[in-house]
């Protein structure tokens, strides 16, 4: 059970997915998806795009707003002394800071499996 | 405009069904459409049709069906 006045959400991706859209649509793909700090400290490796790509997804359940269109550069996976942390930008920026006043993030994955845990505490 | 999609949908939407099959209301992501699968299509049509999706169209709601796919391109190509 999630704690009171918190909020949690995540998200599988298959690293296949992603090396396979990598491989398909190349730069178009990952200049869509990712900001340039993610592409520089992943290597456009597809196991650690894949974990930021499911940190994206977790960040957009968390949001709950389907009806909301996001653009997945404004949530940014960034490396701080070797952990990943969460960068919000624009509107997503905007969204949770009306609502969260901390955020955290897990990533993991396999060969094959990417996935991502946020949570976050709600603003009283 | 809708074989344009299924086209997509068939080569990069890593559907369970046929894509050719479904019907312009079948919820994409029952047939099993993934938010990085959404990416790949959206893509190709942007390539197809010279456009781009705005970010208040990038949600779930855009690439839920095929109609909901079309309707979004056909506006943007109207733009």
């Amino acid at each position: 059970m999630t704690p009171a006045g918190h909020v949690v959400g995540c998200d599988l991706t298959e690293v296949a997915d992603v090396a396979e859209s990598i491989a398909t649509f190349g730069d178009a793909y990952l200049r869509r998806v990712y900001t340039a700090l993610e592409i520089e400290q992943t290597g456009a490796a597809a196991e650690r795009l894949a974990a930021r790509f499911a940190a994206k997804e977790a960040v957009v359940k968390l949001l709950a707003e389907p009806d909301i269109g996001t653009d997945p550069h404004d949530v940014e996976v960034v490396l701080t002394d070797g952990v990943p942390t969460l960068r919000l930008h624009g509107t997503v920026c905007e969204r949770a800071a009306a609502r969260w006043d901390r955020i955290e993030l897990s990533l993991s994955h396999t060969a094959t499996t990417a996935m991502a845990v946020v949570i976050a505490r709600e603003v009283p | 405009m809708d074989n344009a999609i299924r086209a997509a949908l068939a080569q990069y939407g890593k559907l369970a069904v046929d894509a050719s099959a479904l019907g312009r209301e079948d919820d994409l992501f029952a047939k099993g459409f993934t938010s990085n699968a959404t990416v790949n299509v959206m893509l190709a049509l942007e390539d197809e049709y010279d456009v781009e999706f705005a970010e208040s169209d990038l949600k779930k709601s855009t690439f839920a069906t095929i109609a909901s796919i079309e309707a979004v391109l056909q506006r943007l190509v109207a733009a």
